[in-house]
């Protein structure tokens, strides 16, 4: 009996309950490859390029039909949808959401070189947040005054999981599937949840990340809770105004030491933590206890010192809230002896879903080429930390680890760290 | 090593939630879509907390709750959640009221409590729980990864138990747009009878069901959980017929040891055709009962049925439980759930007695 039209490879029946050879505490997990999509560049050297000229991705909507095109800026993709449909080679009527997530995991493959992965035990953990939501939100409007309006092509693809598959199967990925949302954590779990994956010898390789489009219903989410700013973002100024709201997707391709002996890894995953702040839905704790669990946490499993931390990639928002609280946890953490640090959505905007991805992009790009990336706009200390970002781009640099923040609401903070092999 | 279910909640179109529950007479509607029976939640929720949260959260958290409370456990290890439509009715509210108010500044409660993390969030801010905190949105895998999830966690040694829940609700947008897709019957019927006759469509669903699972035995356990798998878009019976079979043998197991096989039959006839042709391979000689009769088809009704089987497995068995799904009362040592959602997802559940 045929039971799908899908095409597939020959299916692995070796099922993903048990533990495997190669697995333990001891067992390590490489980078082989990173993709990424966000409003300063298509794909990695493009965004390289960004950071090295200072180039924010800020500006007015462009792509979004938004009400507040004028009023707030947010971090576009600089492509349409039809242009992105026809870098990731899938139909343009498809949700924004999936069109990112394809192309940044496909960069993330094809930079991984892994040669067959059909023969190979591998994974797609893919996170976001809004799904199908761009289109679900143009359907609604419709569907509200009569619910018979509206092609169903629009919100077939409105979960989470959907948006998954869609990348799914056309990268040929069957053996594992699984799509985490956790808020702006989403993505650093999913690379996380990927590592365990493997670590416990159930998978070979994982491609794990995250994407999320711009929406209506997030810009005006964000926007009633007074935390946008009307300005393009200042990460760790005193006089932040609020964070700018962006989109795109990064994924890196995991894989086991054994796979990993063929390969030339950017870097290891050495360590990874998930805690919650339990303190409010969407602020975080003024001492930030979610965010110093999370790091200290990531610290000890990649049996580090804090002060064997040479950048941190700040989950950084911008806003009041968030700087503070990931401020002081830091000072917890590190005082006297801080790395240098930055914060990347001073030029590709919140992210969301996406954000632990695109971040863990350009963190392993960090270790592998000694790169500190611009913190942009900086201009005047926060008083109450001792610390202050970096604001120039360098490469070369000798950095053998570095600790990635994705701290979001529901109080869900994540940390990794990311280390020369 | 074991995992042990410590315990269990559900609250479900069905009779199964608190110290009355009971399925002596299963619950029967006439319709094409089940409503969860729901507890006083003034029992389990501050007032306060409680008027500002959701019907699915109130769900969720409760259910939580209510396991903690049969072990009295201040602080699970973990908290991972599965939902695939995560939190409806405020992302419904939040729609409707950006659009009608085309865009000016609404209030923003709707769209804090709309994320698919509030359920395992708030969770965790009542219970003031800083551990681990997942939340797992794949459709008809959403409640499989939590577990495997949790699996893991107690495997790697990181925590000794993990509150692992799957929670969808079903809303009157999300039911009528759900119903332009075909998912359900055209005509009303009654979900005691849902496998009468052949026919085209399911009756929809919705529940919440936790579980305190842990590294350790004790004494009230409810049964082990022995393994998990999911597998995406088989393309013949075969294949699923050999994941079915490699599922058991990792698990160092044939056929033969299965007592009770609970499979996702759900009165569509083309999605279950697939449980007919097992039926007739397979699980052929074995006995078999079907769950979403009880609590209708949603994307992580696997979690009414794996609660199903705990209470199968259990010595202390509820009352009526065993009639409600037309079993003798004879002992259930192993229990194998096998799913498919949408003939997309599929997955295999293992549970058995407490040695």
């Amino acid at each position: 009996m045929n039971l799908s039209s899908a095409s597939s490879s020959a299916p692995s029946t070796a099922p993903a309950t048990a533990p495997g050879a190669g697995s333990g505490p001891g067992a390590s997990v490489y980078v082989a490859g990173a993709g990424v999509i966000c409003a300063i560049g298509n794909n990695i050297p493009e965004c390289l390029s960004a950071f090295g000229s200072g180039r924010a991705g800020m500006g007015e909507a462009k792509v979004l039909e938004t009400a507040h095109q004028q009023e707030i800026p947010v971090a576009e993709v600089k492509m349409s949808n039809e242009e992105l449909s026809g870098l990731a080679g899938l139909p343009s009527g498809l949700s924004r959401t999936a069109l990112l997530s394809m192309i940044a995991a496909r960069e993330a493959l094809n930079n991984a070189s892994i040669g067959n992965i059909a023969a190979l035990r591998t994974g797609f953990v893919s996170a976001n947040t809004v799904g199908g939501m761009d289109k679900t939100e143009n359907f609604f409007a419709g569907f509200l005054s009569d619910p018979r309006s509206g092609k169903l092509g629009a919100v077939v693809n409105h979960e989470c999981g959907s948006i998954t598959e869609l990348v799914a199967d056309r990268l040929n990925i069957r053996h594992f599937l699984t799509t985490i949302s956790t808020a702006c954590s989403s993505s650093a779990n999913a690379i996380s949840f990927g590592a365990r994956l493997i670590r416990s010898g159930r998978l070979d390789v994982v491609v794990a990340g995250g994407t999320d489009s711009l929406t209506k219903f997030t810009l005006n989410g964000f926007n009633a809770l007074m935390i946008l700013d009307r300005q393009y973002c200042q990460p760790f100024d005193e006089n932040r105004r609020g964070l700018n709201l962006g989109e795109g997707a990064g994924y890196v391709v995991l894989v086991s030491d054994r796979v990993a002996a063929s390969l030339d890894p950017l870097c290891k995953l050495s360590g990874y933590c998930n805690a919650n702040d339990a303190y409010h839905q969407t602020a975080s704790s003024p001492d930030g206890r979610g965010s110093y669990l999370a790091m200290k946490g990531a610290l000890e499993r990649s049996g580090i010192r804090p002060q064997d931390v040479d950048y941190i990639n700040l989950h950084g928002t911008g806003t009041q809230n968030n700087d503070m609280s990931e401020g002081i946890a830091v000072k917890r953490l590190f005082d006297p002896t801080y790395p240098r640090m930055s914060s990347t959505k001073s030029a590709t905007g919140h992210t969301l879903g996406a954000s632990g991805g695109i971040e863990a992009v350009f963190s392993a790009l960090s270790v592998r080429h000694g790169i500190i990336y611009p913190n942009l706009r900086f201009e005047n200390p926060m008083t109450d930390l001792p610390f202050v970002p970096e604001t120039v781009f360098l490469k070369d640099q000798l950095v053998r680890h570095v600790l990635s923040n994705s701290f979001g609401f529901g109080g869900n903070c994540s940390s990794l760290i990311f280390s020369k092999r | 090593m074991n995992i042990y279910i410590r315990a269990a909640a559900a609250i479900s179109p069905q009779r199964t939630f608190g110290p009355s529950s009971s399925l002596t007479e299963p619950v029967g509607y006439t319709g094409i879509r089940l409503k969860s029976i729901e507890p006083d939640y003034k029992n389990y929720i501050d007032a306060r907390l409680l008027r500002r949260m959701s019907r699915i959260v109130r769900m969720g958290v409760t259910a939580a709750r209510e396991c903690l409370r049969q072990v009295e456990e201040k602080e699970p290890g973990a908290i991972i959640t599965g939902t695939a439509y995560g939190c409806l009715e405020d992302t419904e509210i939040f729609l409707t009221e950006m659009i009608g108010q085309k865009e000016e500044i609404v209030a923003p409660g709707a769209f804090i409590q709309s994320t698919h993390n509030t359920i395992g969030a708030q969770i965790a801010l009542i219970l003031q729980c800083t551990a681990y905190n997942n939340t797992f949105v794949h459709r008809g895998f959403s409640f499989e990864s939590a577990l495997l999830d949790a699996m893991m966690l107690l495997q790697e040694g990181e925590a000794a138990s993990a509150l692992v829940g799957g929670v969808d609700e079903i809303t009157d947008i999300t039911h009528r747009l759900l119903t332009r897709f075909g998912l359900y019957r055209r005509f009303p019927v009654s979900n005691l009878d849902l496998f009468l006759s052949g026919s085209k469509g399911t009756i929809a669903g919705e529940g919440a069901a936790f579980f305190l699972l842990a590294a350790s035995p004790s004494e009230n356990d409810y049964a082990r959980l022995e393994g998990v798998t999911t597998f995406y878009k088989p393309d013949t019976i075969e294949e699923i017929e050999q994941h079915i079979l490699s599922f058991l043998k990792v698990h160092q197991i044939g056929l033969e040891d299965i007592d009770l096989i609970i499979t996702g039959r759900n009165g569509d006839e083309s999605g279950d055709e697939i449980y007919n042709s097992l039926g007739r391979s397979v699980f052929s000689q074995k006995k078999s009962i079907n769950y979403k009769q009880l609590c209708g088809e949603y994307p992580t009704s696997t979690a009414f049925a794996f609660w199903l089987a705990a209470n199968l497995i259990t010595p202390r068995t509820m009352p009526g439980i065993r009639a409600s799904v037309q079993l003798p009362e004879d002992k259930i040592e192993r229990v194998l759930i096998y799913n498919h959602y949408l003939r997309t997802q599929h997955s295999l559940l293992l549970l058995s007695a407490c040695r």
